[in-house]
């Protein structure tokens, strides 16, 4: 059992930082192993910023073994060799915790699978997210945990996908942990609430076809499918609308990209999920209480049909 | 391992040791006996008066500190409860075992209303998944719109949503009566073993997937027919009782009843023919 949330102000920007810690909070006793968010900040759009991880949390309850942080700066300073190399400026650097960074670096090549398979052929270095408004935080622990280990309470953006996460069959661990960047597109991010039952047979096939998984955490196939298909020249909405077919189990997942967010649920309507949509702001998650945590007021929210897909433009 | 060859006892799995117990007959079933009604107390019960009215502010409190409210004022006497300030909270209102007037001004979340016996209870809101669940009687009315599971394992009693629901309504559901005023999921009274569902829009796919018995009237279109689920002929009498029904109900009071799809189950699953006449009550 994990727990979604997800929101988009539409013509407008607000603390969407604070508001899905706020709706993911909510949601901790659905999976406090680890917190995830995919924030789509205000930005001027003319440089990429680069969330990664050189290495892993090994605090408590994590199942990744322990590194000495030399071992982390010498990753970083093969990431900041490689970048040097393909022609990236870094404009700003944050190194939020040893294993964790933040890049805001220029780079004027549209095509970012070269550049994400160089910096990932870094042993222990995962991109966590590319865009020019994305950012993906993930570490382990609760909501307010992550919130305040990553001081995301003042990102001001429009939109933003969350995740609670009980671990079940794979690790505690950051690589793990949703949101799950939509490799190698920009702005593009996933999470899920479900199982899927054909993982392998997914993963195989598209792994043959030249698609990159980074754990075998079965939701990351959701990103690595809806990437696939889109680079196939599909939209988002199509990508999406042939996931109930073609990803089995059940599930309720959102992706978001750098303008839109979208929902789908699966053809048996086994996993939660509720919605308010306005004019103005579409908020969702796995129980209503997350939408209480920004919308105290009585509202009408309605649960989404099987096999329903919705997405929204800010 | 046991030697499977020189097995004495009845089974394989006894000799395996995979279980000890030894039922003969039907030893879990207790049938109510009326000679010993006197002494037949339900737990939990309160005498309480409609006239008598309170409000109770549930917005800072826990569920459990919630009920153990209602219960308390119940034991005071008070027979109109107003909820204010549900605000989503899980399994509110539930285990109520008598009369009362219950009213909600607010949406609930999970679990609202299970496990009761007689209450009537108004939510001027929407309700989550599972609401009313095990419902044995009383009344039920929402608002609004309904998450999954409604009326999931109902024995008796009306459910009514004046909005649509989600999937799975009156799933597993062994009396009672749920109203739908809009649409309905998919496997909309999945495994239902009696009492009646009427939906006046349109209902998702696998409409009464593996029902026992029961009956399904959908006044829109249905995605699809579930296993062994068939139409049947909607008669004279099923039109009035619907006409009644949702004029009780205070929904779709105009609407045309005689257009309404019957759906029954068509009684071909394996197991269920595999059973005695007799116990086919019991397997209800």
């Amino acid at each position: 059992m994990c727990g979604i949330a997800g929101l988009i102000h539409r013509g407008k920007s607000s603390k969407v930082g604070h508001e899905l810690q706020g709706m993911l909070q909510a949601l901790k006793h659905r999976g406090e192993d680890s917190t995830g968010y995919a924030l789509y900040g205000d930005t001027d759009g003319k440089n990429f910023i680069m969330r990664f991880k050189v290495g892993e949390n090994v605090g408590e309850g994590s199942t990744s073994v322990a590194e000495d942080v030399s071992v982390y700066d010498e990753r970083k300073k093969i990431v900041d060799s490689y970048l040097l190399e393909m022609g990236a400026k870094i404009i700003k650097e944050d190194r939020i915790l040893p294993y964790s960074l933040r890049y805001e670096i220029e780079y004027n090549k549209k095509d970012l699978l070269e550049f994400s398979q160089k910096i990932e052929s870094i042993p222990g270095v995962e991109i966590l997210s590319m865009g020019k408004s994305l950012e993906v935080i993930k570490d382990l622990g609760n909501a307010k945990m992550v919130c305040d280990r990553y001081n995301l309470d003042k990102l001001i953006g429009t939109h933003a996908i969350g995740h609670a996460r009980m671990a079940t069959e794979s690790g505690v661990d950051i690589k793990s942990a949703h949101p799950f960047w939509g490799y190698p597109f920009s702005d593009v991010s996933v999470v899920h609430n479900g199982q899927l039952t054909n993982y392998w047979n997914n993963r195989r096939a598209l792994e043959n076809k030249g698609m990159r998984f980074m754990s075998e955490c079965d939701s990351e196939l959701i990103a690595v499918y809806l990437a696939e298909k889109m680079r196939d020249g599909a939209s988002l909405e199509e990508g999406m609308k042939e996931s109930l077919t073609g990803l089995d189990g059940v599930f309720t997942y959102f992706v978001a990209t750098k303008d839109s967010l979208g929902m789908a649920k699966d053809t048996m309507a086994a996993k939660p999920l509720v919605l308010y949509e306005s004019d103005d702001l579409v908020a969702m998650g796995s129980e209503e209480i997350a939408i209480r945590s920004i919308l105290p007021q009585e509202i009408d929210t309605y649960d989404p049909f099987d096999g329903e897909v919705k997405v929204w433009q800010i | 391992m046991a030697n499977l060859k020189n097995v004495t006892k009845k089974t394989k799995a006894q000799a395996m040791g995979m279980h000890t117990e030894v039922l003969t007959g039907r030893t879990q079933q207790k049938f109510f006996n009326p000679d010993e009604a006197e002494n037949f107390y339900y737990f939990g019960t309160y005498d309480v008066d409609f006239n008598k009215r309170t409000d109770l502010d549930v917005k800072d409190m826990t569920a459990a500190d919630a009920n153990k409210e209602i219960d308390n004022l119940m034991s005071q006497g008070y027979g109109t409860i107003v909820i204010k300030n549900p605000q989503g909270k899980h399994s509110i209102g539930v285990g109520i075992l008598n009369k009362l007037n219950l009213i909600f001004e607010g949406s609930l979340g999970y679990f609202g209303i299970g496990s009761c016996d007689g209450p009537i209870v108004r939510i001027n809101g929407r309700v989550g998944w599972s609401c009313a669940e095990n419902l044995m009687a009383g009344k039920v009315v929402i608002e609004k719109n309904a998450g999954s599971c409604f009326g999931a394992a109902i024995r008796g009693g009306d459910l009514i949503c004046k909005g649509s629901v989600g999937a799975r309504t009156g799933i597993d559901m062994k009396g009672g009566t749920i109203i739908i005023g809009g649409d309905a999921g998919a496997f909309t009274g999945f495994m239902m073993q009696r009492g009646r569902i009427i939906i006046l829009g349109d209902v998702g796919i696998n409409l009464g997937d593996s029902m026992y018995d029961g009956t399904i009237f959908v006044g829109g279109e249905i995605g699809s027919y579930g296993s062994d689920a068939v139409d049947a002929e909607l008669t004279k009498s099923d039109q009035d009782w619907l006409k009644r029904k949702l004029k009780v109900a205070e929904i779709g009071e105009n609407f045309d009843v005689s257009k309404m799809k019957k759906i029954v189950a068509g009684k071909k699953l394996w197991n269920y023919d595999n059973l005695e006449p007799t116990e086919k009550k019991g397997a209800i």
